[in-house]
């Protein structure tokens, strides 16, 4: 099943163009790994998805629904944009946790405030709370932070920091997942611990998009590629394809610079 | 010194008095340049242009002239120029006149602290709020608040102690604080006249309530050293 439909996206700062018509599709489940160098637009594309960006033209569909239409100003109201940045989950590369919270303070802030929202909040507030509470414990749980939630962002290394902005982002149940080089702000030695959390959420089939610079990891958890440059997407395919048999002459020097280091 | 221990139960209950006027101003002084501040800091960084001009208007011309000048300003010129005498006679009307002046001034001292201290919180804090769903309100009031109160603690701290002892420039337009108790010595006032050790003393209450403020000020700022930003 399709869940996200990307048509045209444009958007240009102040006359420079960013991203020159970005389309591409993503399936349920599937994740997607976004290439290339820096400034091609990837970081871009992740935040006119979350809506941190409003693209000037193209379409944004997810599970067949119009969520963006830059030709029809009835999608581009700021009241429904909230409601609709949901569908998508951000993981930044510099965590923005929040630094007054503790971890499970973190995770449980977005859902406990917008249970709020619900009709059924006055009457089932303590079991609400209840069960946010045991998402939260049970996600932190999962990323291997059990005996961490009460430690505040300053007292948890780069790495954990990085993980429990994942479970923060996941306690949302978003449809799709986005990484902005989640590792890039690790010491090498901790990037490990968190590609593996994202290696265990493909292992449960998580929709995700990631942009990353690390190879291997994008050939060995993505089903699709993406190949950015300039704002244009150069290259797509099956992981094997890109990385392997690149067609483009483009992608070959970006992925042999790559090699040499 | 024996005619100082004779006086002084007389004039320390003179200046008590008086210094009770100068804490009442010190309170509501802070309790209206808090949230007026905070207005006029959101004023200064609208995207409406009208709105950020005439608040940044505003804190130039009350930062960039005296107080004792604006205090004069407030309680004489409706009724000397306007003859529309608008704060009643007494003690009460010099009150009011000195402790609007004092809000106004202290308000726009404190937007320029408060903004400062909303953009030094990093704009990621406000993205990754956005990107929960929250509103920006919700993003204010949950996430960058209590950032920014971190870091205005220490130069509020100072506006602060500066406003204990501003509030004796209230004595020109002789709102009766404590200076204004421990000068009337001079002339004579309780049975004692040309006393001028009483208005010296007066900085001993200054100096005090000074201490007890850093204090407090130092726990806040000790409280809030659970988060680092």
């Amino acid at each position: 099943m399709t869940i996200l439909e990307v048509e045209h996206i444009q958007k240009s700062f102040n006359g420079t163009d960013v991203l020159r018509g970005i389309s591409f599709s993503l399936e349920q489940g599937q994740v997607l790994a976004i290439i290339g160098p820096s400034g091609g637009g990837k970081t871009t594309l992740l935040r006119c998805l979350n809506f941190l960006e409003t693209p000037d033209r193209g379409v944004i569909r997810v599970n067949g629904a119009v969520l963006f239409d830059a030709d029809d100003p009835a999608t581009l109201r700021e009241s429904q944009i909230r409601r609709k940045r949901l569908h998508f989950g951000l993981v930044f590369q510099s965590f923005n946790l929040f630094p007054q919270y503790t971890a499970l303070e973190n995770v449980k802030l977005a859902p406990e405030l917008l249970a709020k929202e619900r009709p059924d909040y006055r009457a089932g507030r303590g079991a609400i709370h209840a069960e946010i509470e045991a998402n939260a414990r049970g996600l932190l749980a999962q990323i291997g932070l059990a005996d961490r939630m009460d430690s505040y962002p300053h007292q948890l290394s780069g790495g954990q920091c990085q993980r429990v902005a994942i479970a923060r982002a996941l306690a949302l149940r978003p449809d799709i997942l986005c990484f902005d080089e989640p590792t890039s702000a690790l010491d090498p030695e901790l990037t490990g611990e968190v590609l593996r959390v994202i290696r265990g959420l493909a292992a449960q089939r998580t929709t995700m998009i990631i942009v990353t610079h690390e190879m291997s990891f994008a050939r060995d958890v993505a089903s699709q590629v993406i190949f950015m440059d300039g704002g244009r997407i150069c290259e797509q395919g099956a992981p094997r394809e890109v990385f392997e048999q690149p067609r483009e002459e483009r992608t070959r020097q970006f992925l042999s610079r790559f090699a040499q280091e | 010194m024996e005619l100082i221990l004779q006086q002084m139960p007389v004039v320390i209950r003179a200046l008590n008095t008086g210094f009770l006027q100068t804490l009442k101003l010190f309170f509501i002084t802070l309790l209206g340049a808090f949230p007026l501040g905070l207005v006029i800091a959101f004023g200064s960084m609208s995207r409406i242009r009208i709105l950020s001009l005439s608040a940044r208007l505003l804190i130039w011309v009350i930062r960039g002239t005296p107080l004792m000048i604006q205090l004069l300003i407030i309680y004489y010129f409706p009724g000397l120029v306007l003859h529309r005498p608008i704060w009643g006679g007494g003690e009460s009307g010099r009150f009011l006149a000195a402790s609007i002046s004092f809000v106004i001034n202290y308000a726009c001292y404190f937007s320029e602290i408060y903004r400062g201290g909303i953009q030094s919180v990093p704009l990621g804090q406000q993205e990754a709020g956005l990107v929960l769903g929250m509103t920006r309100r919700q993003i204010f009031f949950r996430v960058t608040l209590l950032q920014m109160v971190k870091r205005i603690v220490p130069p509020i701290s100072n506006e602060v102690i500066t406003l204990v002892k501003d509030t004796s420039l209230a004595r020109i337009i002789a709102l009766q604080e404590v200076i204004w108790a421990g000068q009337a010595f001079m002339k004579g006032s309780h049975g004692i006249s040309g006393a001028i050790w009483p208005l010296f003393f007066t900085a001993v209450y200054y100096l005090i309530f000074n201490g007890i403020l850093t204090v407090l000020l130092a726990h806040l700022e000790r409280k809030l050293d659970y988060f680092r930003i």
